[in-house]
């Protein structure tokens, strides 16, 4: 099967699912969610049978030009995985979640009107999909648009919720604004190189005279991405856009949105790094963005009592160590993964830890009626099991060893080692014990706190499924992280 | 085998969760590592017996590693089941935690027996991190007192303790280019001097704060006094030895001449351990206190042994001086925390102004309390005497004459104070305690009952035995 059917399902999955329910007089809106997140994992399968040009050039699909738009790595593979994944655990955290959703739509306390909200994030699904096999810059940013003009709905969806609107229009303005520096950007490489085709870009860079226009360029595109990994200069938006949005698409924000901007950052600054003209000059940039936002997500963190809002420096913080990890640039080798791959595979613990923490966090946000740490106040006490799993998943945001996360900070370190940047290395240490200590305040509310009464949170099934799901993952790649190595192959 | 004896405290964790009886589970499994213990004691140079390695991960490669690398892993992992079972015989639940409280246990003990039996540097480093949650996690929530705040600065502490190990590990790791322990300390020897002054300052703080090495202790003495029995017991008697373990197992065979650049400052440090933190132990007023600060001012000791082996290289008895210690100063703190609790549960204090005339009413609590006094004091025929004369020996292995007093001679005359110094504490809190007239909360003090005996028993025995014939150990050590 030509790789691109994987796009064009998913696109025609959600065009299916809005007309459906457009049609369908059912009150609750559950069933457009779980049959979404059906489809996407049927999509999810074809995924692993899915080829590209390379394994049957004698086939028609083959020669079309599409290609020269798309290609279908390993690496496109992975991230395509990553995003289906990202969205169907996305979905099924906003079936529990209808609750608080209907509370604040068109008419409150029925489901009226966020049938689409199951929908959309298909079509930003279809988006990171595309963006994973990007090969062309036109391409590239018309898929990144698609993503995010899905996530101004998708912010701002729970209209009678100011906190919600505040964050739409935060999100629109600066959105915008970090498209222009992209397009800018983009325009700047096509004008020093004169093609679009990242492949055409690294074989013209070595013939250039003068790459300080390119170079420009790139410095433009890096802060438009940056937008999308939470990276400073564009972090702003982060803290206030993550409260306000619905936890849903605020898990998909700080997953999938950030996973999605990490491929493309990858791709665009790929032929930039492969060349000696302009690695030196865009590693150093690399290395500023990347201790830069390390300080600010972990040192304001610290202060944070609203736990999305911790969640939402602690995205920033991660964007740091990935960033970090680019920024020690290496190719792989025999004794070490590489920068590609470790990045790939932070991100695939990172996607663990955070979707279930969300979904702890949705269940206490509904059944607690509060985001703030103190609202986990002795969780311990009412749901062992439930903080037990909390407890692990925070650990492993905070590095804990045996946990994912911190095989993911330890491959960024050994690269950082590697690489001999040591500011970079010590920022990064200190970075981590802050994260050490914000996380571990989370920890502390809940079990060293007495609870402000004694009802325990009653888990939906799925809520509980996938909770022992992403924690249990989380231990086992802890001490064994061959499985999301070998997607990586 | 080594796996079986790691995880089988894992295991039973899990069992406990998933509603096994608590306290069965955790005393069945313990009394197993014990007899497993004892098994490696006699045949610990079979490797194929004992040795595991599953790789993990190719690039960087990390393997599951186990193996006991030598005597000295062999005598902590002694230390580990010896002490987790008198932890878990000795220690009550309150009411309805019972899950909780072994539970935790367990996990700790698993942690501190991964750390001890890992040979890959990966997983040395993770298993002490593992015992290291459950322990905040008990200290503040089944702690008593200030638990939350002597919770919460144990954390602090030893999380940023740990980084900072992290920094100097990942540095090795990356000089030597492998995780491989044996093999890193086998290629020992190309690391340049800059690297080894950095990682050795890295190592020092890291493994230091683990160990409570003056002045980045002061987390040990609250956390102790607000403990549950056999946290404190666990932590004080095991697991704080990881990072004495760490320092002989890595940081003196790799980076020599980088521990030797910083070695005054050390000396200094551990002359606040001995004697600063000694003052500081006089004047407590609580017994729980009084016990967490003599557990810092015995790091000392160990560190004077560990400064003897870098001012003299291959130094001897120096090796062997810190592993007795460390082996002897686990058992006893651990009898000493054990008995602390049972005296509070028995009298419901543990404040000096409360107590007093306590060897009446509890005869038998006295006279074992009084033997793990005067073992921690120093008295020859207990263990802790072996390891605190090892020390002062290895101490003046490296004095000529000609020369006079070096440096190491010169903190080892004046650790040799200490001595008086724990003798004045101890017995100043033996007679506070069990003499002088019985006051209200003594008078009907129950004493320590049969079963109670046996983890008590238990540890003396191992405090006899190795004070009477060092050479149980020693002979391990060879």
């Amino acid at each position: 099967m030509p790789a691109y059917y994987l796009e064009a399902l998913t696109v025609t999955l959600g065009i299916i699912l809005l007309m459906a329910e457009t049609f369908c007089s059912c009150k609750s809106k559950a069933w457009v969610g779980i049959s979404a997140a059906i489809g996407l994992a049927v999509i999810l399968c074809l995924t692993f049978i899915a080829i590209g040009p390379d394994a049957k050039p004698d086939a028609c699909w083959a020669r079309w030009p599409l290609w020269n738009f798309y290609n279908f790595d390993s690496l496109a593979k992975f991230y395509k995985i990553f995003a289906l994944v990202t969205t169907i655990f996305v979905l099924l955290l906003a079936v529990d979640y209808r609750k608080i959703l209907a509370r604040f739509t068109e008419v409150p306390d029925s489901e009226v009107g966020t049938g689409e909200f199951y929908a959309l994030p298909i079509f930003a699904c279809a988006g990171m999909m595309w963006l994973a096999s990007a090969k062309d810059l036109a391409g590239a940013f018309v898929a990144l648009e698609l993503v995010t003009v899905t996530f101004y709905i998708l912010v701002a969806y729970m209209r009678r919720n100011v906190g919600s609107l505040e964050a739409g229009v935060k999100y629109l303005i600066l959105g915008a604004l970090s498209t222009g520096f992209l397009v800018y950007g983009i325009a700047w490489v096509y004008g020093a190189t004169g093609t679009m085709s990242l492949a055409q870009i690294s074989e013209t860079i070595p013939h250039l005279k003068d790459t300080t226009a390119l170079l420009f360029g790139v410095a433009l595109v890096m802060v438009g991405l940056g937008f999308k990994i939470g990276a400073v200069p564009m972090q702003v938006w982060i803290p206030d856009v993550y409260q306000g949005a619905p936890t849903p698409t605020t898990a998909f924000l700080s997953v999938g949105s950030k996973a999605a901007g990490f491929i493309l950052t990858i791709r665009f600054l790929t032929p930039f790094l492969a060349n000696e003209a302009t690695r030196g000059p865009v590693l150093t940039l690399l290395l500023i963005i990347a201790c830069a936002t390390l300080l600010f997500g972990n040192l304001a963190a610290i202060p944070q009592t609203n736990f999305k809002r911790l969640l939402a420096y602690s995205s920033i913080a991660h964007a740091g160590f990935l960033i970090l990890a680019l920024a020690a640039w290496a190719p792989e080798t025999a004794v070490s993964l590489g920068s590609i791959k470790v990045v790939s595979f932070y991100l695939a613990t990172y996607l663990l830890m955070t979707l279930g923490v969300f979904f702890v966090l949705a269940q206490v946000r509904i059944q607690r009626d509060g985001e703030s740490i103190s609202d986990f106040n002795g969780l311990g006490k009412t749901n062992p099991l439930l903080a037990l799993a909390l407890t692990v998943l925070l650990a492993a945001l905070a590095g804990v060893p045996l946990t994912a996360g911190f095989i993911g900070k330890f491959f960024v370190f050994s690269l950082a080692v590697e690489a001999k940047l040591w500011i970079g290395v010590g920022i990064g240490f200190i970075s981590a014990a802050a994260g050490f200590y914000y996380y571990f305040s989370v920890i502390r509310a809940m079990w060293w706190n007495a609870p402000a009464d004694d009802k325990a949170i009653v888990l939906p099934s799925i809520s509980k499924v996938c909770i022992a799901l992403l924690t249990i993952a989380v231990l086992v790649l802890g001490f064994w992280p061959q499985p999301i190595l070998a997607l990586l192959k | 085998m080594l796996a079986l004896l790691v995880f089988l405290p894992i295991v039973a964790f899990i069992a406990i969760l998933f509603g096994a009886p608590a306290r069965l589970t955790a005393i069945a499994a313990s009394a197993i590592n014990l007899a497993l213990g004892l098994v490696a004691v006699a045949t610990w140079k079979n490797a194929s017996l004992w040795a595991l390695s599953l790789p993990v991960l190719d690039k960087p490669a990390l393997h599951l590693a186990f193996g006991f690398t030598d005597g000295m892993s062999v005598i902590m992992v002694l230390l580990s089941v010896i002490v987790t079972l008198a932890a878990v015989l000795s220690g009550s639940a309150p009411e309805g935690k019972g899950k909780l409280y072994f539970g935790s246990s367990l996990l700790i003990s698993g942690g501190a027996l991964g750390a001890f039996a890992a040979t890959d540097l990966f997983f040395f480093y993770a298993f002490h991190e593992l015992a290291l949650v459950p322990t905040f996690l008990m200290i503040g929530m089944l702690g008593r007192g200030d638990r939350r705040d002597a919770a919460w600065k144990i954390t602090i502490y030893l999380g940023l303790g740990s980084i900072i190990l992290l920094a100097g590990l990942v540095w090795l790791a990356n000089l030597t280019g492998t995780f491989n322990m044996v093999e890193m300390v086998k290629g020992a020897g190309h690391i340049d001097l800059a690297s080894q002054k950095a990682i050795a300052a890295l190592l020092i703080v890291g493994f230091g704060t683990l160990v409570s090495l003056f002045p980045f202790h002061s987390w040990a003495a609250p956390a102790y006094a607000s403990a549950p029995a056999p946290v404190a017991m666990l932590h004080a008697g095991v697991l704080k030895k990881f990072g004495l373990y760490g320092l002989l197992r890595l940081a003196i065979p790799l980076v020599p001449e980088g521990l030797q650049y910083w070695l005054t400052p050390l000396l200094v440090l551990l002359l606040g351990n001995i004697l600063w933190v000694g003052y500081v132990t006089i004047s407590q007023k609580r017994l729980d206190l009084m016990l967490g600060n003599s557990s810092v001012m015995h790091m000392g000791y160990i560190f004077l042994a560990i400064a003897a082996l870098i001012a003299f290289p291959g130094n001897p008895l120096a090796r062997s001086a810190a592993i007795v210690l460390m082996f002897a100063h686990g058992i006893s703190i651990a009898l000493l925390f054990g008995l602390a609790d049972r005296i509070e549960r028995n009298t419901g204090s543990l404040d000096f102004a409360d107590l007093g005339g306590l060897a009446k009413s509890a005869p038998g609590l006295a006279f074992i309390f009084g033997i793990a006094a005067m073992a921690s004091i120093g008295l020859p025929g207990l263990a802790n005497f072996s390891g605190e004369i090892l020390v002062f020996l290895s101490a003046f292995k490296s004095y000529n004459g000609t020369e006079g007093l070096g440096p190491v001679q010169i903190a080892c005359v004046l650790s040799i104070w200490g001595v008086v110094i724990s003798a004045v504490y101890m017995l100043r809190a033996y007679r506070n305690v069990f003499q002088g007239p019985a006051v209200k909360s003594t008078q009907s003090a129950a004493d320590i009952t049969c079963v109670d005996r046996l983890p008590a028993i238990l540890l003396v025995l191992a405090l006899f035995a190795v004070g009477l014939y060092p050479n149980l150990l020693l002979n391990l050590l060879k």
